[in-house]
Formats: structure tokens, C-alpha cells, sequence
């Protein structure tokens, strides 16, 4: 067919991700897409903003959150977007293998970040009795925060199916564009990261 | 009987077509089928309430019922039938303004068409299983949060679906217009519908994921028991009015935007003048977007923000009219000296502007925060928002049918019919509205089932009901046009009304790849050029070659399927567990979709260059 061809051209071009039609779609569709993702996040850290000493007589931020476990998180997602930029690079370079073995190294600390995540919060429902349920501070950080860690899950099962799908067959440029967006949302998932980190546990440590 | 049978294959083959359809030109005609379903069932509940409203202390229905039918006409009206409709024209006529053979994602776009449709579907199942919501069309917590039975319930899983379409609509038509134009077609030459419909993509992509975290927040609130809006556990209701309100204020731009493109394709088509200051139209349809979003707070003028947070927000409504007014004098100079043809379209273009003018001045009345303190909640509220929703979008969206169905359709709508609609439905709006300032100013206030005699309502009430029942027969005079025009209007030629735009540059209604070659733009009004300056046809800007086009798919409509499912089981557990497997099942088939989708290579396909050969231009 025509297509095959035309998708897995003999020399790869610069930037395979943007180098056909839809690849370019894909891009320019995903960055809208981070910008309504945008407007929502900052509508859960309004609510969380509005709430967060609304405790009802339970816990409060101060006597919950400790930095050490947060900061070991912060490193895991953080490290995870490094290692998806050394992922593309690798793309640009046509370097398949290296591009699938960052991508590998993404998901493996985007597991790690889960992983703590997960400890993070059954910690606080069985040694603090803190719940989604408990108090309207409860119900805004498990929203925010959980929203964030339904969109890392997503994303680790996106990259998953991405990897499993593509492992045989190598990169054209029917596959290159996924990746890219891929790798733009993950991106995206850990600068809300940062404005948690921020906003939930810094603020919550010292007011 | 072979003939019987081959025309039941068709109508299965055309139903299945419909299903599965990618096209953006199908897509747009289910908009405009479900967004007339919708509109006609808004119109029935909008009857009723003013039958109720007829006299005195009525009791045509009982208070309970006219809660849910005030909820649900607002909320039909605005999610369900003014936004898809105008998200249909947007499909159908953008991509062919532009130049292109398809929106940027195809896919997405059915995917967005069937999400609002069982949002719309998903809502009105409320009429039947218990009872419809209840707490206003803006389900202001505490009183959605209190609100028994499943009726809001209901309001949250359908607006979550039909806004979730929506939102992919705005990102699709956003790349769409960015990367896909015609050659030669630069943002400066895109016809003004299309720049309104970039803008309200605009719009939609930043409201409408406020209105999605409201809608969870009031989800988690009544199916999970969290505690955002419940005031024992910390919780604090105004967080709903103003997630709502930075959704909703800019929501009515992203409806009254496009029914500005609206008109100003109209105008200058019917008054054979180029748009009057075309740079000055872009930039107040920016304006009125960007100033859109910062005005959410004048519906809440008596929440009690303080008299600092309110000014501002007066002032930067009140900022609103400068670029509004903008475009209405530039419509009224855009048919200043033209040789105006008054048809049914035009007449709905030119009852748009003192109507809407009303209707706008009204809103500074509201947007100043003193005196709204005397005309919030009253009817005053009420004939302002008519004013501006139908004075401006159902006018738009009529004057649209007119001037679009031929090119949509292939035939002409009967003129006779049109004018005929045309003047029952203008008058019976001003029968039905004008009054009502009055009576929100003689203190009538809103929402309320009933009214007592000889406190000098009575007449204006009754006034306001005769005109809905104008309204209404004009509205069904418009459907019998449909009909008729169906069976026996006549052919539409491929530039009937002797256009401007590129969408009458090809037959009517178009190849389903849309353009056999793209055509090369040289300006504004690229037609109008080549009728002036060229041979009356468009240049091509490519040899003529195969067309790649889009593979149809029914995992669309699986999907929503799925989503549909889950929602019922979500709003069921709360009753049942075991309806929780309702929810995983729906889920699990929804993702499954996106799992195929996302897994499956879907090259699409070509359309050959013999086979465009062969067919006549």
C-alpha cells in the first residue's frame, strides 16, 4: 500500500512526530487540550484554596502532611519527566530500542510515584481517620490530589498500551505522533505536580 | 416486491451510514436533528409554564411539576438545544468556509455528537423514572445538594456527558480552523462566521471545565458523600456559584458569538456590500470573549462579595457594550447604501438588531450592581435573557436555516412559509417578553409557581401567554416549511443567493469529500473576488489528485453506550450496590472503546483520481 510507504519512509524525518498531517493535529489538539486540563486543575486548587482550614474539628494540614514522603514523590515525577525528554530525544535520533528503554525508566518511576501515593493516603484514612468524607478539607485534597493521581494512571496505562502495541514493529510515523503527545501529557501531569507540591503540602506545612 | 425490498436495504444502509458517519457535514445534520429535538421539547415545557402563568393563583400543574419544568426548560434550551444547534451549523458550514474536506479529528467529532445526544437523552429519562430536576437550571447548592429523589442526579451525569462533547467539539474546530485553511485563505480572509466559531471554541475550551469540576463537586456531594457544599462539615455553597458562573457567563457568549457570524454573513450576502469594518468585527468578537471572562460575578451581585468585587465586576460588563455596539453599527453600515433583497432570512437578520439592542441594553441595567439589588430574581431577569437568547441566538439560528438549508439540503425553503413564521414568531416574542420587563419591575419575582390576583399582573401575564402561543404557531409553520420543502421545494442551485463565501463554490448539497481541489483564496469574500476580478469560478490550488478521507466507525456510539451505561449505574448505587456493577460494566466498555481505538491502525482511505475523474463538476 501506498500508505506503509509513506509512513515508513527510508530516512526519518527531523521531527518525526510533527512530520505528517495528523501528527501535526495531534499536537496542536493535545496543547488545547492542556489548556482546558489547565482551567480545571485551577478550579479544583480554587476550591481546595477555599476550603483547606475548613476541618471540621478534625485534622488539619499541619498535623497530617510530612515532607520527607512528598519529597521523595516530588523526585520520582519529576525524574519521570527527565527521562520522557530523553525518551523523544532518542525518537529525533530514529533510536528506537533507547527511545522504548526511557520510556520504560517513565513508567517505572511513574509506578513508584503512584505506589507512595497510594501508601500516602491509606496512611491517612487508618492512622488519622482522614477521609474524603470526614470534613470539607478532606473532600478538596482528595479531589485535587486524586484528580492528579487518576490523570498519572491514565497516563501509565496510555504509555503501557503505547509500548505493548509498538514493541514489534519499531517507529514510523503513524506511532512517533502518539508517543509525542504522550510524552506532552506527562509533561503537563507533572507541573500541576509542582503547583500541588506548592500549594497542598508547602502551604499546608507553614500556615 | 424487489423494489420494496431494496428500499428497506437503503434505509438501513442510511441509518447505519448515520451511525457510523465521520463526516463533519453528517455529524452537523445529527447536531441540528437532536439540537430541533431538543428545542421542540424546551418549547412544549416553555408552553406549559406560561399556561400555568395564565392567570391568577392557576393550578393547571402542581408546584413540584412547574420546578421541574422551569429546570428543565432552561436547561434544555441552553445545553441541549441552543448550543448543539449552533455546534451544527459550525460543523457543517466552517470546514467548507475554510476551504477543508473534514474537521482536524473526525472521529472525536461524532464521539462529541454522541456524548451530548445521550447527555440530552440521559436527562430527560428523568421525566419517567421519578421525577426531572428540580433545583433551577443553575442547581444552586444547598438546594441541589437537598433536592430529593434522583432528579439532579439526573442533571449531573447529563451535563457531564454533553458537556464532555462539547468540549471535544471546541478543541476539534480549534485545529480545524489553525491548520487546515485553504491556501491563500490567511485568518484575515476567514469569513466572520468562522472566525466566531474559532473564538467560541476559545470559549469553550477554558468554561467548560469549570462547569465539569461543579458538576463533580456536586456529583461527589450527592452520590459519595463528601462534603464540599454541606456547611456542618466546613463546606461552602457560594464555591458552586462561582464555578457555575465562570462556566455560565461565558457560555452565553459562546452562544450569542456565532449567531453574531451569523448575521454578519447574512448581511452583507442580502445587501451586496462587503461586511462593514471586517478588522474592527474580529477584534470586538475577541473583546467580548476576553471581557466574558471576567464578569462572572454580576450574576452574584447579591451573594454579598462586597461593594469593591462588585463595582469591579459593573464595570467590566458595562465594558461589554462598548464592543457590542461596535458590531451593531457595523452591520447597520454594512446595509447602509447596499442594494438590500429582503427574504426570510434577511428579515430574521434585521429583526435581530433592535431586538438584541433591547436585549443589551437591559444587561447594562443588570450590570449595574446598585440597581440590581431592585431587579435581581424578578422577571426583569427573565425578559433580559429572552432578549438576548432568542432576540439574538433563535433568531440567528432561524435566519441560519434560511440561508443555509439549500446548501445543507439541496432545496430551497418556501419564502411564503418563511415570512409567515418569520411574523408570528417576531411578534409573539414581543408579545411574550416586553411585558415581562415590567413585571419583574412591579415586583413579580421568578420561579414562582403562581401569582395573586389584582396586584396588577394579571394583564401583563396574560399578555405574555397569548404571545408564547404566536410563538409557537410560528415555530410550527417553520416545521410544516421543513416538510414541504422536503417533498416538493425547489432545487437549490450551488450559489442560490449570490454569495461571498467559499461554500457556495461547490454543489449543493456538497461531495462528501467536499472540495475535488482546494481551492486558491485570493481575499475576503473569495467568490465575490472571483465573480468581480476573475471568471466566476475558483482557481484551484493543486492538480487534481486522490483524496485521502476518514474511515467511518461505530465505536463512537459504543462508547457513549458505555458512558450512558455507567451513568445510570452512578446515579442508581446510591439506592443499590449492586448497581455499581452498572458502572464498572459501562465503564469497562467505554474504555474498551478507547482501547480499539487507540490500538487499532485506522489509515482511512482514498479516494482514487479516476474515480474524481469521473464525476461531474
Amino acid at each position: 500500500m501506498s500508505h506503509d510507504h509513506s509512513l515508513n519512509p527510508k530516512t526519518m524525518p527531523e521531527d518525526p512526530a510533527k512530520a505528517t498531517m495528523e501528527g501535526k493535529h495531534k499536537f496542536l489538539g493535545l496543547w488545547f487540550f492542556l489548556g482546558g486540563e489547565t482551567v480545571l486543575f485551577a478550579c479544583f486548587f480554587g476550591t481546595y484554596l477555599a476550603l483547606r482550614n475548613s476541618t471540621a474539628g478534625g485534622p488539619t494540614s499541619q498535623d497530617l502532611f510530612g515532607l520527607d514522603l512528598v519529597f521523595l514523590m516530588t523526585v520520582l515525577l519529576l525524574t519521570s519527566s527527565l527521562t520522557s525528554v530523553y525518551a523523544m530525544y532518542h525518537m529525533k535520533n530514529n533510536d528506537f530500542k533507547k527511545m522504548m528503554l526511557w520510556l520504560g525508566i517513565t513508567a517505572l518511576l511513574g509506578f513508584g510515584f503512584l505506589a507512595l501515593e497510594i501508601y500516602e493516603f491509606a496512611h491517612y484514612i487508618s492512622d488519622y481517620g482522614f477521609t474524603f468524607r470526614s470534613s470539607a478539607f478532606g473532600s478538596a485534597f482528595y479531589t485535587l490530589v486524586g484528580f492528579h493521581g487518576g490523570h498519572v494512571v491514565f497516563g501509565l496505562s496510555w504509555l503501557i498500551a503505547l509500548m505493548v502495541r509498538n514493541a514489534k514493529r519499531g517507529l514510523n510515523l503513524y506511532n512517533a505522533p502518539k508517543f509525542n503527545t504522550f510524552a506532552l501529557y506527562w509533561h503537563f501531569i507533572d507541573v500541576v505536580w509542582v503547583f500541588i507540591f506548592t500549594v497542598v503540602y508547602l502551604m499546608g506545612m507553614v500556615s | 416486491m424487489s423494489n420494496a425490498a431494496t428500499q428497506k436495504r437503503a434505509l438501513s444502509a442510511v441509518l447505519w451510514d448515520y451511525l457510523t458517519t465521520v463526516d463533519h457535514k453528517k455529524v452537523g445534520i445529527l447536531y441540528l436533528i437532536g439540537g430541533g429535538f431538543f428545542f421542540l421539547l424546551g418549547g412544549l415545557e416553555a408552553l406549559i409554564i406560561r399556561i400555568q402563568l395564565i392567570k391568577p393563583e392557576n393550578d393547571f400543574i402542581s408546584a413540584g411539576l412547574y420546578n421541574e419544568m422551569i429546570t428543565m426548560h432552561g436547561t434544555t434550551m441552553i445545553f441541549l438545544a441552543a448550543t448543539p444547534l449552533l455546534f451544527g451549523l459550525m460543523n457543517y458550514i466552517m470546514p467548507l468556509q475554510i476551504g477543508a474536506r473534514d474537521v482536524a479529528f473526525p472521529f472525536l467529532n461524532a464521539l462529541g455528537f454522541w456524548l451530548f445526544f445521550s447527555g440530552g437523552i440521559l436527562l430527560n429519562c428523568s421525566w419517567f423514572l421519578g421525577g426531572a430536576p428540580d433545583a433551577g437550571w443553575t442547581a444552586y447548592a444547598p438546594l441541589s445538594i437537598q433536592s430529593p429523589g434522583h432528579g439532579t442526579d439526573f442533571y449531573v451525569m447529563g451535563l457531564q456527558l454533553s458537556g464532555a462533547g462539547t468540549l471535544m467539539s471546541g478543541i476539534n474546530f480549534l485545529v480545524t480552523i489553525v491548520s487546515m485553511r485553504a491556501p491563500g485563505m490567511t485568518y484575515m480572509r476567514m469569513p466572520l462566521f468562522t472566525w466566531t466559531t474559532f473564538v467560541t471554541s476559545v470559549l469553550t475550551l477554558f468554561a467548560f471545565p469549570a462547569l465539569t469540576v461543579g458538576l463533580f463537586l456536586l456529583m461527589f456531594d450527592r452520590m459519595f458523600g463528601s462534603a464540599f457544599f454541606d456547611v456542618a462539615l466546613g463546606g461552602n455553597s457560594v464555591i458552586w456559584q462561582h464555578l457555575f458562573w465562570i462556566f455560565g457567563h461565558p457560555e452565553v457568549y459562546i452562544l450569542i458569538l456565532p449567531a453574531f457570524g451569523v448575521f454578519s454573513e447574512i448581511l452583507p450576502t442580502f445587501s451586496k456590500k462587503r461586511l462593514f469594518g471586517y478588522s474592527a468585527m474580529v477584534f470586538a468578537t475577541f473583546l467580548i470573549a476576553f471581557l466574558g471572562f471576567m464578569v462572572w460575578a454580576h450574576h452574584m451581585f447579591t451573594v454579598g462579595l462586597g461593594p469593591v468585587a462588585n463595582s469591579i465586576f459593573a464595570v467590566a460588563t458595562m465594558a461589554i457594550a462598548v464592543p457590542t455596539g461596535i458590531k451593531i453599527f457595523n452591520w447597520l453600515f454594512t446595509m447602509w447604501g447596499g442594494s438590500i433583497v429582503i427574504n426570510s432570512a434577511m428579515l430574521w437578520a434585521l429583526a435581530f438588531i433592535p431586538s438584541f439592542t433591547i436585549g443589551g441594553m437591559t444587561g447594562v441595567m443588570l450590570g449595574s450592581n446598585v440597581a440590581d439589588y431592585q431587579y435581581h430574581d424578578s422577571y426583569f431577569v427573565v425578559a433580559h435573557f429572552h432578549y438576548v437568547i432568542v432576540g439574538g441566538v433563535v433568531f440567528a439560528l432561524l435566519a441560519a436555516c434560511h440561508y443555509w438549508w439549500p446548501k445543507m439540503f439541496g432545496r430551497i425553503l418556501h419564502e411564503g412559509m418563511g415570512k409567515l413564521a418569520f411574523w408570528t414568531f417576531f411578534i409573539g416574542f414581543h408579545l411574550t417578553f416586553f411585558i415581562q420587563h415590567f413585571l419583574g419591575l412591579m415586583g413579580m419575582p421568578r420561579r414562582y409557581w403562581v401569582f395573586l390576583e389584582n396586584q396588577g399582573l394579571d394583564t401583563g401575564n396574560l399578555i405574555s401567554t397569548i404571545g408564547a402561543f404566536f410563538m409557537t404557531f410560528g415555530t410550527l409553520v417553520f416545521l410544516v416549511n421543513i416538510v414541504y420543502t422536503a417533498i416538493k421545494g425547489e432545487k437549490a442551485p450551488a450559489d442560490p443567493w449570490d454569495a461571498r463565501t467559499l461554500e457556495w463554490t461547490i454543489a449543493s448539497p456538497p461531495a462528501f469529500y467536499n472540495f475535488k481541489q482546494l481551492p486558491l483564496v485570493r481575499g475576503l469574500d473569495p467568490l465575490w473576488i472571483e465573480k468581480t476580478e476573475g471568471n466566476g469560478k475558483m482557481t484551484p490550488a493543486e492538480p487534481l489528485d486522490e483524496i485521502h478521507m476518514p474511515n467511518g466507525s461505530i465505536l463512537p456510539l459504543i462508547m457513549t453506550v458505555g458512558f450512558f451505561t455507567a451513568s445510570f449505574g452512578f446515579i442508581y448505587q446510591t439506592d443499590h450496590k449492586a448497581w455499581l456493577i452498572a458502572v464498572y460494566a459501562g465503564m469497562a466498555l467505554a474504555i474498551g472503546c478507547m482501547v480499539i481505538r487507540s490500538l487499532k491502525d485506522d489509515h482511512g482511505f482514498h479516494i482514487s483520481k479516476e474515480e474524481l475523474e469521473r464525476e461531474a463538476d
